[in-house]
């Protein structure tokens, strides 16, 4: 049976940045990926990408776009929209906005169901009361009621996730979903998406800067830098045996209680994500590599390390 | 590989078109209201009964005389367009300095000084906007008598509500300003941080907005000659020449379409210039 | 909510209380009252008789509080010309104006919807571009000029439209086109910008996401958004249009209240100058209250 999802040599571009330069991700039904890297190093336009949601003026190209066998990059706009909130549903990282504020929750909760599967308001009023429930909102019947200003942010991205397994999708694409909430709403978010996506057996892409986060719900890890995946490895394989020096690098700045001493600076790799072209040669960390030397400036072969462990790194090591 | 989408950005070219050609019809308009008596080829007052109605250029049995023919007096259109030009730019302009005059006043005031005096400003914006300008200009004009003079300030007493919005919000961000702060601080006197940081910071913003005054108070003028409240005849308002052609415009048609094709021309070219100022100081629309 | 209303109520009360003193003096700038009534014509002595009876007589303080006084209570004075009440007057006229300002509106709204939304699917396209310059286009327009021009084209050489007067509905076809000419354009303005700010909007992104229509997204997600200040703007407009239609109404020959107005002008007949001017106010100050109302109606935020 084929992957859930699979892409293959994805690239993005806007005008002369090259945001996503090759990428190829697989997402297996029932399993979480990570996708992890610094801040514009491509994880939301690859998400996007996927969704055939980018802003107007970006070029997607792509080897292969394959969702539960079916073409992606062949399907017509109205193919994609029977897709999209039906099979493979996304919620953003941005909650406090991504809800119309003219409209009810139960209105844009249920409206999801009636274009998808035609189910009367009644019972889809009482599905998005159940999913509400589900997501742990207490009193569902009231706040299907609500507008969106009425409720604080980690209500709503509740309720952005519920209305995203409104359809019973087969894969749910989270982009940084906790990112713009408090820390404690955040732990709480989190746990349950991992207890959703084990439940429903979901095929999840969580996308994510955050390696704690990583290291409790994913089944397997992509470390995105400036547009190409430079690692793939199953979570405890990754956090293992990383191999590419900017895995290594992050891995650094996670602080492991007991690891590090008190009043020791937590690592961080120095420099930022450059802005590179569609067309740039070689490896883009090699500015910030401390094992960087003049082959890095050619193309970089991908390296197996055993089993579904990759990466792109000249050093074999 | 199979290419998705592509979307091309702005072009800007067709911008700048559109603005030169509002700055070449304001221009041409400058050149003719100043250089009237030069450029009119006859006096726009000389009557001749036996030349009446005369055809333009275009149309059979014209009068190389008078290009775009002759009124229903036999006075020649052409000139009187010209002069026409002159009074619309006159008023424009003139009108515009009244009401900028005090539309900036009250608005900077109420901006600048905020608390019970911008409740004062706001109120008397709010009761500005709910008086029918046509309606109140035409009663003053038709109370008092026809003349420019009166036209000039009741019209200006009557339009200063845009700029005074203007005026009284971009006061109000640029007075929170950092460097605005630092003045304060270095006590500054009110009049010296007025007119040495806040105005020359909105003015950008003002000239924006004097140049849709012009257009529109050049609109209501012609509109008020043509109810016979305006301009005094026989001056050769455009609005005063629709009026007195309209009854030859059933068998005549030009009498009325060339001023009101030169009016049209002007007030657009006018909002040309505006919207490209616009753009070039960077504003946004504050006229809807 | 409330305590907002009550605030703009008794900011409306107090313009209207200006817009009156605003209309008194307005009407006794021109001097003696009783002069200009009397005519030119008339003697000393007939001038005399009209200061008694129109009461001129008195302190200009005294004329004014009983004017207030009965206006407050629905009595806007006599007509000296008309020899009618002036309320009675504005009455019968109103119907005229009002159908005239609604048509106006309609065709305004019916025009500036569509093309603001087409301009800003196609944002930056040519057809946005001819959007804009039909905006632009309709701004420098000529009201009354633009009514001569349909009359001649389609009352008199098509003849599909009666030129003047008000039997029919045909009759408004052409006054309501060119009233709405001057709404058209700020309308499209901000139909254009706020759906170009709401497509761009992150809950037009979850609403792709969700795979809704092209058709739903647009109107049901986008142009809900995008229509509170439209409809906000839409309000005020009607009053401006109903101010304006003084023009518009003496082009066409329509017997409204603008069209009263303009024959008391030319006859000194101040008594329903300054009741017309307070009316048209109180008019507008009503709408820009509505328009707060449906502010409040279309936005949940502020209910
Ligand atoms: N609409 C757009 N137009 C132009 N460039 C864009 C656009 N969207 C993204 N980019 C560029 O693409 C690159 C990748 O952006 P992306 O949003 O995918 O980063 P990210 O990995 O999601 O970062 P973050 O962690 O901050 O969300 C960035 O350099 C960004 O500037
Ligand atoms: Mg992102």
């Amino acid at each position: 049976m084929s992957a859930l999802l699979e892409i293959e040599d994805l690239a993005v571009s806007f005008g002369r940045t090259g945001a996503v330069r090759g990428t190829s991700l697989t997402v297996e039904r029932g399993e979480t990926l990570c996708v992890v890297g610094e801040s514009g190093c491509g994880k939301s336009v690859t998400a996007l990408a996927v969704m055939n949601l980018l802003a107007r003026g970006a070029r997607r190209t792509a080897r292969s776009m394959r969702f539960q066998g079916e073409d992606l990059l062949g399907l017509s706009d109205t193919g994609m929209a029977r897709l999209r909130g039906n099979d493979m549903a996304m919620i953003f990282q941005e909650p406090m906005t991504s809800l119309n504020p003219a409209y009810t929750v139960g209105s844009q909760m249920t409206e999801v169901l009636r274009r998808h599967k035609g189910t009367p308001q009644r019972v889809a009023v009482d599905r998005a009361a159940d999913l509400l429930a589900r997501v742990g909102i207490t009193a569902p019947g009231l706040r299907l009621g609500q507008f969106p200003h009425q409720l604080s942010g980690g209500l709503r991205q509740r309720v952005m996730i519920a209305m995203a397994l409104m359809c019973e999708p087969k894969l749910l694409i989270a982009d940084e979903p906790t990112t713009a909430l408090d820390v404690t709403v955040q732990a709480q978010i989190l746990r349950l998406l991992a207890q959703l996506q084990r439940d429903l057996g979901l095929g999840m892409m969580l996308i994510t800067h955050d390696l704690g986060i990583v290291a409790r719900v994913a089944h397997k890890v992509a470390v995105m830098y400036a547009g190409k995946v430079v690692e793939n490895a199953a979570t405890a394989e990754l956090f293992a045996s990383p191999r590419h020096p900017y895995t290594q690098g992050l891995l650094r700045c996670v602080p492991v209680p007991g690891k590090i001493k008190r009043d020791e600076p937590l690592g961080s790799i120095p420099g930022t994500v450059p802005r590179v072209g569609p067309d740039f040669e070689g490896c883009a960390f090699r500015e910030r590599c401390s094992f960087a030397d003049p082959t890095c400036e050619h193309e970089i072969p991908r390296h197996q390390a055993g089993g579904a462990h990759d990466f792109l790194c000249r050093l074999p090591a | 590989m199979s290419v998705v989408s592509v979307t091309t950005g702005p072009r800007r070219g067709w911008k700048s078109v559109s603005t030169w050609i509002g700055a070449v019809i304001v221009g041409i308009a400058m050149i003719c209201a100043l250089f009237a008596p030069l450029l009119a080829p006859h006096d726009p007052f000389a009557q001749d009964l036996g030349k009446r109605l005369l055809v333009p250029f275009w149309m059979e049995g014209t009068d190389p005389a008078h290009l775009l023919g002759t009124d229903q007096l036999g006075r020649d259109y052409l000139s009187r367009l010209i002069y026409g030009c002159r009074i619309s730019m006159l008023i424009g302009v003139t009108v515009t300095i009244v009401s900028a005059v005090i539309g900036i006043a009250i608005g900077v005031l109420g901006g600048f000084l905020g608390g019970r005096v911008d409740d004062a400003v706001l109120f008397a914006i709010t009761t500005r906007l709910s008086i029918p300008v046509v309606l109140v200009a035409l009663a003053v004009v038709g109370l008092l008598g026809s003349s420019m003079h009166l036209l000039v300030i009741t019209l200006g007493l009557l339009l200063w509500d845009r700029f005074a919005v203007v005026a009284r919000s971009t006061t109000m961000q640029v007075r929170n300003l950092d460097f605005v702060a630092a003045a304060w601080c270095a006590g500054c006197s009110r009049f010296r941080i007025l007119s040495r940081e806040v105005l020359p910071n909105i003015a950008s913003h003002l000239v924006v907005v004097a140049t849709l005054e012009i257009a529109l108070a050049i609109l209501l003028e012609a509109a008020l000659s043509f109810l016979g409240l305006g301009v005094p005849p026989p001056l050769p308002s455009w609005g005063l020449m629709i009026a007195e052609a309209k009854d030859y415009m059933f068998f005549s048609p030009w009498v009325i379409v060339i001023p009101g094709i030169a009016l049209f021309v002007l007030v657009l070219g006018i909002n040309l210039l505006g919207d490209g100022l616009r753009d070039a100081f960077g504003t946004h629309r504050t006229d809807t | 909510m409330l305590q907002f209303l009550v605030r703009r109520l008794i900011v409306a009360l107090l313009v209207a209380a200006t817009v009156m003193t605003l209309a008194f003096i307005l009407t006794r700038l021109s001097g003696d009252l009783a002069v200009s009534i009397a005519g030119p014509n008339a003697t000393q002595e007939d001038i005399e008789l009209v200061r008694k009876a129109y009461g001129l007589d008195r302190p200009l303080t005294s004329q004014f509080f009983d004017w207030v006084g009965r206006a407050v209570t629905g009595d806007l004075g006599e007509s000296y010309f008309f020899k009618a009440r002036v309320s009675s007057l504005i009455a019968e006229r109103m119907p005229i104006t009002i159908t005239l300002g609604l048509t106006g509106l309609v065709i305004a709204l019916l025009v500036s919807l569509p093309l603001g939304i087409l301009a800003a699917v196609r944002e930056n396209t040519t057809l946005d571009r001819v959007v804009q310059m039909v905006a632009l286009l309709g701004q420098a327009m000529p009201s009354f000029w633009l009514g001569l021009i349909l009359m001649i084209t389609f009352g008199l050489q098509l003849g599909w439209l009666p030129i003047s007067g008000t039997g029919s509905w045909q009759h408004y076809v052409m006054p309501g086109i060119v009233l709405a000419f001057s709404a058209i354009p700020a309308l499209t303005r901000l139909t254009r910008a706020g759906m170009i700010q709401a497509m761009g909007s992150d809950y037009i992104r979850t609403a792709r996401a969700k795979g809704l229509s092209r058709a739903s997204i647009l109107l049901k997600h986008a142009l809900r958004n995008a229509a509170i200040p439209v409809v906000a703007i839409a309000a005020v407009q009607l009053g401006f249009m109903l101010g304006g239609s003084i023009v518009i109404e003496q082009v066409f020959a329509l017997h409204g209240v603008g069209f009263l107005a303009w024959e008391s002008i030319g006859k000194n007949d101040f008594p329903v100058v300054q009741a017309v001017v307070l009316v048209l106010a109180v008019i507008y100050v009503a709408l820009t209250m509505l328009a707060d109302l449906m502010n409040a109606v279309l936005d949940p935020r502020l209910r």
